[in-house]
């Protein structure tokens, strides 16, 4: 057996480590190219959204490097997500591919019953080196958001940007090979120790929360390496949703870590009252979280047709008004002209300096229904 | 008299009956807006982000509508979940929300929350609350709720027999004259769709309307035995979470299966998150009968559409006639049904 998954950001690191600590052989799907997004498009339903597409295009990848089993987490709706591992079997079968589909459900509310799906997955494993297994994976996902959160700090603050993202390239091959806690942590410090040195400059630095769809936050490719190019225009980015926190929240259901989701959807609600499915009353919240942070601007992105994120697009107009806190929003598809995009970043982040410059002169208001927040002088 | 707005839009080609009867049974004026029309569909368009599906935008047309006629009360409720385990559509879900982060000043909004996706508590206790608005004691509000499902049920005995939801709702108002005849026909196509889209003319650019002018019978999935329906979406291999799409995945089933059938047409909305992954595997699934799926948005050319309908209606007559035309797709796709 042969296990492969999609590819989520740096997922594929503690995954790896986490089906290997359960003795299976694991094939990697090689990392998203255009070729792989061409093949998601080419046999995926025209009107799914991104996310489906480009997890296909994992999918067949790895099953032509030879996997023969897939992993993929299931879902109880709203959102479309909880139906994808069903119609990426329905196709990839229809294409004729011998494998076999393993589909996780989030548990209903015991976390032993996760244990126990994720031990099945493993060959003749104990218990307690399910544990141990999930325990190191955990660690190193950690390690990895440490090391994330580091970089992005230093990305903006750089001249020497191109250095700083060859050195978080080489965090995460390390990390990926790392076979102990120890050597993860010298491998961390290493990094750190790096970004540090870096030369800085001192030009003033935009803070830019980025809010929206996880999988879209979380992927480079699919947010056309947004953190990158506002990095480069000295802008840093926080990233609202953590893996860990994810999972923690839906996987582990708050055993593990202490939740801000209590905070968050308190933070939401004088605007969105209820979930929406997905991660719509997150991305309402946490903008609110950002505006009380003094963040200068929030991002919202997501892919195109992603039915929480519209939701949370209609109501982010009135948050935008009444927090003051500029937002745009940005969905991807399966376009790949980066130029458009990166207009809309200098031009948001351009307007966000001139703001923070003088910050009297701009006022946030609401035009209609259909326009994100707009701010030219009041 | 208290005034309470009822859009004439998503949830109100299912529950209109219920609604307008338990106001009307607690003393408030029921008030609609007008069948949707342009201008309803182009305010819409103008206070909803252009992300949204054409069914929201309308929707938002009416609220517009019925804002400008100041009623007390605008109902707009927060669908979630109509059963155990299943849910409408998130943006169901925002609806109120959406509606007070686009008109702060609004009326008032009932945003009654239906969530029965573990029990009816919730449902119960916001039964009450709202009829508190209008001074109904307790008894008096479980009576009208009552009453309403009644009627929503002699709506449905209509919607059974064949008729589309809106003009069941139509016979429902006028207490079920005979309707007028309808028109000979020699072939007999299924249209599915969400309800909201497929039933609203406007928005469907009356394609059950022009399908009957071409000479066919069209069933909709009301008409559709229940058990029926639930049998054959029960067959999915995982329980499919929409309501409405497990419907629609039910009764393509039923009628790929049905001898009376000649030919399937499912309506999607462009943006529409289920329509997305029910359309595909509709098109999968239905395996006997020739299917075509028309997407639509706001965009209000009827010419393609027209000529889309004609040619599948020429090629179910051409089919019904010769006897022995494949089912081959002649651009090789899907070779059991586009």
């Amino acid at each position: 057996m042969k296990v492969t998954f999609p590819h989520m950001g740096f997922m594929h690191i503690p995954i790896k480590s986490l089906l290997e600590g359960l003795r299976r052989e694991v094939v990697v799907p090689p990392p998203i190219t255009e070729h792989t997004l061409a093949l998601g498009i080419k046999h995926a339903p025209e009107f799914t959204c991104l996310p489906l597409k480009i997890g296909l295009g994992n999918y067949i990848e790895a099953l032509q490097a030879g996997a023969d089993t897939i992993l993929m987490a299931g879902g109880w709706g709203p959102c479309r997500f909880g139906y994808y591992a069903q119609v990426q079997r329905d196709i990839l079968q229809e294409l004729g591919y011998d494998f076999q589909m393993v589909i996780l459900e989030a548990p209903d509310s015991k976390v032993s019953q996760l244990i126990d799906q994720l031990k099945r997955l493993g060959e003749n494993v104990s218990f307690l080196e399910a544990v141990q297994a999930i325990r190191f994976a955990w660690y190193k996902l950690a390690a990895l958001e440490k090391a994330e959160e580091h970089y992005l700090y230093i990305l903006p603050r750089t001249t020497e940007k191109d250095r700083a993202e060859q050195l978080w390239d080489q965090a995460l091959l390390h990390i990926d090979q790392a076979q102990s806690r120890k050597i993860i942590d010298e491998f961390v410090s290493d990094a750190i120790g790096s970004w540090n040195r870096l030369e800085q400059h001192h030009e003033p630095v935009l803070r830019i929360g980025l809010v929206g769809e996880v999988y879209t936050v979380l992927e480079p490719y699919s947010n056309q390496y947004i953190a990158r190019s506002l990095g480069r225009l000295n802008a840093e980015v926080t990233n609202s949703i953590r893996l860990t926190e994810w999972l923690n929240d839906h996987l582990f259901k708050g055993y593990l870590i202490k939740s801000r989701k209590p905070y968050i959807t308190g933070c939401a609600r004088p605007y969105l009252a209820s979930s929406v499915g997905g991660h719509g009353l997150e991305t309402v919240g946490t903008t609110v979280d950002f505006a009380h942070e003094g963040y200068d601007g929030v991002i919202q992105v997501g892919p195109l047709t992603c039915m929480p994120e519209i939701v949370a697009q209609t109501i982010l107009i009135r948050v935008a008004k009444e927090e003051q806190i500029p937002c745009m929003t940005m969905y991807f598809d399966e376009h790949s002209g980066n130029a458009g995009i990166q207009t809309r970043l200098e031009a948001f982040t351009d307007m966000l300096r001139r703001r923070k410059a003088a910050p009297g002169n701009y006022r946030i208001f609401q035009q209609g229904g259909t326009n994100s927040a707009v701010f030219p002088r009041g | 008299m208290t005034q309470v707005g009822i859009p004439r839009g998503l949830f109100y080609f299912y529950q209109y009956p219920l609604w307008k009867t338990f106001f009307n049974d607690l003393g408030a004026e029921v008030i609609t807006s007008s069948p949707t029309s342009r201008k309803t569909i182009d305010h819409g368009i103008e206070n909803t982000v252009d992300e949204c599906c054409l069914p929201i935008k309308v929707y938002f047309g009416h609220v517009s509508e019925l804002i400008e006629k100041q009623p007390d009360y605008i109902l707009a409720p927060r669908l979630i979940s109509t059963e155990m385990r299943s849910y409408i559509c998130p943006k169901f879900m925002g609806v109120p929300d959406m509606i007070r982060a686009n008109w702060p000043d609004c009326p008032p909004l009932i945003d009654i929350t239906v969530d029965c996706s573990r029990d009816t508590r919730q449902l119960w206790r916001d039964i009450y609350r709202v009829g508190g608005l209008f001074n109904g004691s307790k008894k008096s509000i479980l009576a009208a709720y009552e009453h309403g499902l009644r009627e929503m049920k002699r709506m449905r005995v209509w919607t059974r027999q064949g008729y589309s939801p809106l003009e069941a709702i139509e016979l429902w108002e006028k207490h079920g004259e005979a309707a007028a005849e309808s028109p000979d026909s020699d072939i007999c196509v299924g249209v599915l769709g969400h309800g909201y889209s497929l039933y609203d003319p406007a928005i469907s650019l009356q394609l059950t309307d022009k399908l009957r002018q071409m000479g066919c019978k069209v069933v909709f999935l009301e008409s559709c035995l229940r058990e029926h329906l639930e049998e054959e979406a029960a067959r999915l291999p995982k329980k499919m979470f929409w309501t409405l799409g497990r419907k629609i995945v039910g009764s393509a089933l039923v009628m790929d299966k049905s001898p009376e059938i000649d030919g399937i047409v499912y309506l999607a909305c462009f943006g529409c998150g289920p329509d997305s992954m029910v359309g595909d595997i509709v098109a999968r699934k239905v395996r006997h009968k020739p299917f075509m799926l028309v997407t639509i948005d706001e965009h209000s050319g009827e010419g393609g559409l027209v000529t889309r309908l004609e040619a599948f209606c020429d090629m179910l007559r051409r089919k019904k006639v010769q006897g022995f035309e494949s089912d081959l797709s002649p651009y090789g796709f899907h070779a059991h049904s586009h």
